[in-house]
């Protein structure tokens, strides 16, 4: 092991892990020193060189195979599955940063009896959204009392492992200037005004805004499907909540996520969102087919969050932080950067690509990077 | 332009100051004043103080500018200036006037915050500007200047402040009161150089007066030329025009004061000048109607001139346009190398390769002369030292064959082995350019090896292509290092090699080396014909198998194993075994030869390097071609025949299919079908019946699979990768299976049916689109029709793609364009921010590694 010390500085820890893994059971000394100079000569052949332009390799390797990707914003990957945003659309939604995703998705990870297929349905159902509209049964106004009667669905309340009084209890709370009365050894509410005099149409208003008063379940989780993945069940939820999900007691916390980027950066921070980038961007070309190196998408994911807080990339995000005016000006809105650049009296150094095109200039990439030092005489 | 000697790069741009013209820098930059309106005179010769005055640049031949003395496109032009009568507001600047304005004591000039607390904001806007760069304290700033819009009593001088508005476009309103341009700009004026740092803005390089137009500039000549019509009439530029108008409206302006005009008249014409300056700066404001042409048609002024993708910015500095090149419609040649590109002799006598007379060339040099630019191969200029062109013709050949001497250029045509560079829009990643030697060909074609359409994405149904050729030294010795086909083997997306052989090349190897067995003398005929010149490989035997052939093109000390996918895993042929460059068991195919899959020709290069491998592939392709070419191989229509009893169990199995399918709608009327959860009962139902019709769809295709004649030649396509997959086979012989739309079946159409053909509310299978026929026993009407939808589906899909994905890559390519590798290994931007410590976590370039990884277990098993 002493061996592997030494090469400790020059290879990469993951290649060092590899070799040792991939070490024949009795190998002599000499030659795992001879095996790991031959993977260091390798190694050393293989690193990209100084002044390689990684940046443009890689949109060109994302870039490239965009053009093959479907558009078919609802892929089908099965019966029993939820529908998800894939394809391009996806892509652009997870490199735009957008706030808001077409389908968001928590896929919850349970812990050790449950996933094993222990009380799943129950558990998923009681993650749901529920408004009081799916208590209801009938609502009823008396327009001369000025009062209104709700009857309720006792079955779908002690489904949802309620009573009656609780979810009175949860209208009172949430509706202050009507009065809640549960009739005796029946499912009914009658709601009365507090005060006396109340237009009519406010009882309407009440009517319904009842129905979407919370109840239970989770705010946000719009369905809940479990599913079975390998030999693990779990539970897919259309709509997130993570920060709520999180505390309840039986979900696995270490891999319960969600595809949502911006929840990932509030809840986990920046560097939960990096690998976050990764791992959605990946699941899009997976389910697409397409080979590409996880170098390219890291590079990505990490200009994306490199400032610390998460990027689009577009106009608003990271072509906004370019140091270089002409660089900004010659994506879009080339007017606006020009002005507010002459405004503060901003000096573009040249040191980015597209500025010396523009002049005719060779850019400081590849090539065009290494400069001779020399004495004139 | 002699071609070395100008090119050395004497000055450097190292750095653009951006700021704003005030208007003492204009007049000094200025070398004239315009006065007139008028442009030309009687004799059609530039007006003295006109805006064609030839001290602003010269735009005709023959005349000499007055402020340099230089000449047509020598004379980079010179901008003049304009008194404009009363000053008027620039419409790039209202809004930060408006902050100005309100910021700021209408009285005193000075920002509206207290003495002591100015510096407090400095400090804080210092710190965001270093910590978080300009754009936020962009936008700190216009937090600042939000919180002032509300006080009214300057703290300094405690003058009460009044509500100031804009009403668009440039018109500013003090308590529903105007207020003039002029009073503005005193207002500006009172403004002390200190509180400019507030407003974000540097006093170095701005005044806030300055915002306000006293004096205006006038372009040179050189960036609006005028055009000479066929007819000897003049069409000036748009800009011109729009500057006349504003040199007309401003005389006026003038003159009216002068002559002491009621104030109304002043004030209109004042509008009318602030409407045309406007315009003149951008006709696309929105509130105003847009200058037009007497055709009607907008004009072109100076913000459309710069903006979108035909603008100044994106079309002429980003993008470049080059001469020495040409384009054609592409063909296939197998028979060039695939480093090569055949290039039609036009093409070859028109473009030309510069090169320098020395005194160990000039004999070879002056055939080239001497032969003259109509006969191959030949030269078409000489470059003499002090840079004139001269023409190679009959008449002055003699002549120039005399006057040359070592430091002369010549033009010469381009020949066999010249560099040039190959291109196919659209180029989407780096092979999409790439360094190909000349092949000089007859025809009118430019020709490549097919095994290059790949990374290319070309096809010959009409596909034209691009050919540059580099003219300086440095040009063609990066083309040659860094971008000839050899160099771009390996794709840097994935890390496998991009070139590979495909379609005939790949089934001609396939039945080679499946099945056939040639005599000694075929086996030379067709090695020869690959361009295989040494056959001492070739075992001395009568009857050769297509294995001992194909090993032939291997170097000699190579193994490798890999597998044949194509082959059932219990057959030996499944494990490819070359031992000693022999191959001793397995089939090729397209696990083995093909692009982006090609494991035998990754490992042949990463042994024998770049230039064996292209060698390699290019007799690989070839001997694929020719083995095709000596057996014959058509795609018949017999091929899709099936015996009776495999159609007969197709016809069972879709029978099968419609009963459990009416089994399903039974169970769903009767509502007992078991609903998924989470879904409704709808849903469960299309989902049930999708996937019971694409089983039955699968188990057509394993029947035919099984069944049809496997010695086919579609079938050896099939089963070789090289083109078509079983699906295509089985739709064509068997069942075309259920059209999807969306994810579903087909349900548009009239209101309960899809078709009128239809009953209302059928569920079954064929009327939602469930095409049962193949499409050689045809489809029925209403089958095609649902064919039709997806096939325009499919279209609509393709035609909207484009442009996004078209989109996104603009945008990752913008973002991510200056990150580099320096040179201590760590990934940084343009401003040197650090974006990774080692590229990729352990510095490894995708296209100089297998997979994006190093094939340790290959080092270990070779390292004994």
């Amino acid at each position: 092991m002493k061996l592997f010390k030494e090469f400790e500085d020059k290879l990469p820890e993951n290649i060092l892990e590899e070799v040792k893994a991939n070490l024949p059971d009795k190998c002599s000394e000499s030659r795992t020193r001879k095996i790991l100079e031959a993977v260091y000569k390798e190694y050393k052949s293989s690193v990209a060189d100084p002044g390689e332009n990684v940046g443009l390799v890689g949109a060109e390797s994302i870039g490239e195979p965009g053009t093959q990707m479907t558009l078919n914003t609802f892929h089908f990957a099965g019966v029993s599955e939820m529908n998800v945003t894939t394809g391009l659309p996806r892509l652009i939604e997870i490199l735009d940063a957008r706030k808001t995703i077409k389908t968001e998705i928590t896929e919850i990870f349970l812990k050790k009896p449950y996933n094993e297929g222990k009380d799943i349905k129950e558990i998923a159902e009681s993650l749901k959204e529920t408004l009081f509209r799916s208590f209801l049964k009938e609502i009823s106004i008396n327009i001369a009392s000025l009062q209104m009667t709700i009857e309720l669905d006792e079955q779908k309340i002690k489904n949802a492992k309620l009573t009656p009084i609780k979810i009175t209890k949860i209208l009172e709370k949430s509706v202050k200037s009507f009065k809640f009365q549960l009739e005796k050894d029946k499912p009914i509410i009658n709601v009365k005004s507090s005060s006396k005099d109340i237009a009519l149409n406010e009882i309407y208003k009440l009517k319904e805004s009842i129905k979407d008063i919370f109840v239970t379940g989770i705010k946000g989780i719009k369905q809940v499907l479990p599913v079975k993945r390998g030999s693990e069940f779990m539970i897919v939820t259309a709509g997130t909540n993570l920060k709520e999900i999180l505390k309840l007691d039986f979900i696995d916390t270490c891999r319960t996520t969600s595809n949502n980027l911006y929840e990932i950066e509030k809840l986990f921070g920046i560097e939960a969102v990096r690998q976050a980038i990764m791992n959605e961007v990946m699941k899009v070309l997976d389910a697409q087919g397409i080979d590409i190196d996880m170098r390219h998408i890291m590079l990505v994911s990490d200009t994306m969050c490199m400032s610390g807080r998460l990027l689009g990339i577009n106009r608003y995000g990271i072509v906004k932080e370019k140091p270089s005016v002409l660089a900004r000006a010659s994506f879009e809105t080339p007017i606006k950067h020009i002005i507010n650049a002459s405004l503060r009296g901003e000096v573009d150094s040249l040191n980015s690509v597209i500025e010396n095109v523009m002049l005719n200039q060779p850019i400081p990439v590849g090539t065009g990077l290494p400069g001779l030092v020399t004495k004139v005489k | 332009m002699s071609l070395e000697e100008n090119q050395i790069v004497s000055k450097k741009i190292k750095s653009i100051v951006f700021g704003i013209m005030g208007p003492k820098f204009i007049k000094n930059m200025a070398s004239a004043k315009v006065v007139t309106p008028e442009l030309y005179d009687k004799e059609g010769y530039p007006v003295d103080g006109g805006l064609m005055d030839v001290r602003l640049g010269v735009i005709d031949p023959g005349l000499k500018c007055k402020t340099c003395g230089s000449k047509l496109k020598e004379c980079p032009g010179h901008f003049g200036y304009i008194e404009l009568a009363r000053p008027v507001i620039h419409i790039k600047f209202v809004k930060l006037i408006l902050d100005f304005l309100r910021c700021t004591c209408r009285d005193c000039g000075r920002i509206l915050i207290p003495q002591n607390k100015i510096t407090n904001y400095v400090d804080q806007l210092k710190e965001v500007g270093e910590e978080q760069g300009l754009e936020e304290q962009r936008h700190k700033v216009k937090e600042i200047m939000a919180s002032l819009k509300t006080i009214n009593q300057c703290p300094h001088c405690k003058a009460k402040q009044q509500l100031i508005k804009v009403e668009k476009p440039t018109t500013y309103l003090e308590d529903e009161k105007r207020i003039s341009p002029v009073e503005i700009r005193t207002r500006l004026e009172r403004i002390q150089d200190d509180d400019l740092e507030l407003f974000g803005i540097d006093s170095k390089h701005v005044r806030p007066e300055w915002l306000i137009l006293t004096v205006m500039p006038i372009p040179p000549v050189t960036m609006r030329p005028s055009i000479t019509l066929e007819s000897g009439e003049r069409s000036e530029d748009d800009l011109t025009h729009k500057l006349g108008d504003i040199v007309r409206i401003n005389q006026r302006l003038f003159e009216n004061i002068n002559a002491g005009a009621p104030e109304i008249i002043i004030e209109d014409l004042w509008d009318l000048l602030q409407y045309h300056v406007t315009t003149f700066f951008d006709n696309e404001v929105s509130q105003l109607p847009p200058a037009r042409h007497r055709s009607g048609q907008p004009l072109k002024t100076i913000t459309s001139r710069i903006k979108s993708k035909e603008g100044r910015i994106r079309h002429n500095l980003a993008g470049k346009r080059t001469n020495f090149s040409a384009r054609t419609v592409i063909s296939p040649d197998p028979k060039l190398n695939i480093n090569e590109v055949g290039v039609p002799m036009i093409i070859a006598m028109k473009l030309t390769v510069p090169e320098r007379i020395t005194d160990w060339n000039i004999a070879y040099l002056k055939k080239f002369i001497e032969n003259g630019a109509k006969k191959y191969p030949g030269a078409n200029y000489i470059i003499r030292p002090d840079g004139k062109r001269k023409k190679i013709t009959d008449e002055t050949r003699e002549q120039l064959l005399e006057e040359i001497q070592p430091g002369f250029i010549v033009e010469r045509h381009l020949i066999d082995g010249d560099i040039s560079l190959f291109n196919r829009q659209p180029s989407l990643h780096r092979m999409s350019m790439m360094c190909h030697r000349v092949r000089v060909l007859p025809g009118l074609t430019l020709r490549l090896n097919p095994a290059v359409c790949t990374p290319y994405n070309a096809d010959f149904d009409g596909d034209e292509m691009n050919l540059h050729i580099p003219q300086t030294e440095e040009a063609r010795a990066e083309a040659e290092c860094l971008m000839e086909v050899q160099t771009q083997l390996i794709s840097p997306r994935f890390g496998l090699s991009i070139i590979g052989c495909n379609q005939d090349a790949i089934s001609g190897n396939y039945l080679l080396t499946k099945e056939m067995e040639l005599s000694k003398q075929e086996a030379v005929d067709l090695l020869s014909a690959v361009g295989v010149t040494d056959f001492t490989k070739l075992p001395n035997k009568k009857v050769l198998s297509g294995k001992e052939i194909f090993s032939v093109l291997l170097p000699d000390n190579f193994n490798f194993r890999g597998i044949s996918k194509s082959v059932p895993e219990d057959h030996p042929d499944n494990k490819v075994v070359i031992e000693n460059g022999k191959l001793i068991s397995g089939i090729m195919d397209k696990s083995n030869l093909g692009s982006g899959s090609g494991l035998l020709l990754r490992n042949i290069h990463k042994k024998y390097g770049r230039d064996e491998m292209v060698e390699i592939i290019g007799r690989i392709y070839r001997l694929g071609i020719e083995v095709l070419l000596k057996k014959g191989f058509t795609a018949k229509m017999s091929d899709t025949d099936l015996t009776k009893e495999a159609e007969e169990q197709i016809q069972e199995v879709i029978v099968e299919a419609h009963k459990s399918v009416s089994k399903i709608i039974q169970q769903y009327k009767d509502g007992n079908l078991e609903v998924i959860p989470g879904r409704t009962m709808t849903e469960t139902l299309e989902l049930r019946i999708l996937e019971r019709l694409n089983k039955a769809r699968n188990d057509t295709g394993e029947i035919v699979a099984e069944r049809s004649n496997q010695k086919t030649d579609t079938m050896a396509m099939v089963r070789s990768g090289a083109r078509g997959n079983l699906i295509n086979l089985a739709q064509m012989s068997a069942c075309v299976g259920q059209q999807a739309l969306r994810g579903s079946r087909i349900n548009k159409g009239y209101t309960g049916r899809t078709l009128s053909c239809f009953k209302k509310n059928d569920l079954g299978p064929e009327a939602h689109g469930f095409i049962e026929n193949g499409f050689k026993k045809g489809l029925k009407p209403y089958e095609m029709f649902f064919m039709a939808m997806t096939g325009r589906d499919s279209m609509m899909d393709t035609a909207l793609r484009t442009p996004k994905s078209g989109y996104l890559y603009r945008r990752l390519a913008n973002a991510l364009q200056d990150l580099k590798v320096e040179y201590d290994f760590t990934v940084r931007d343009a401003a040197g921010k650090i974006i990774q410590f080692l590229y990729g976590e352990d510095g490894i370039d995708v296209s100089k590694s297998e997979a994006g990884k190093i094939n340790i277990k290959n080092i270990i098993r070779e390292i004994k």
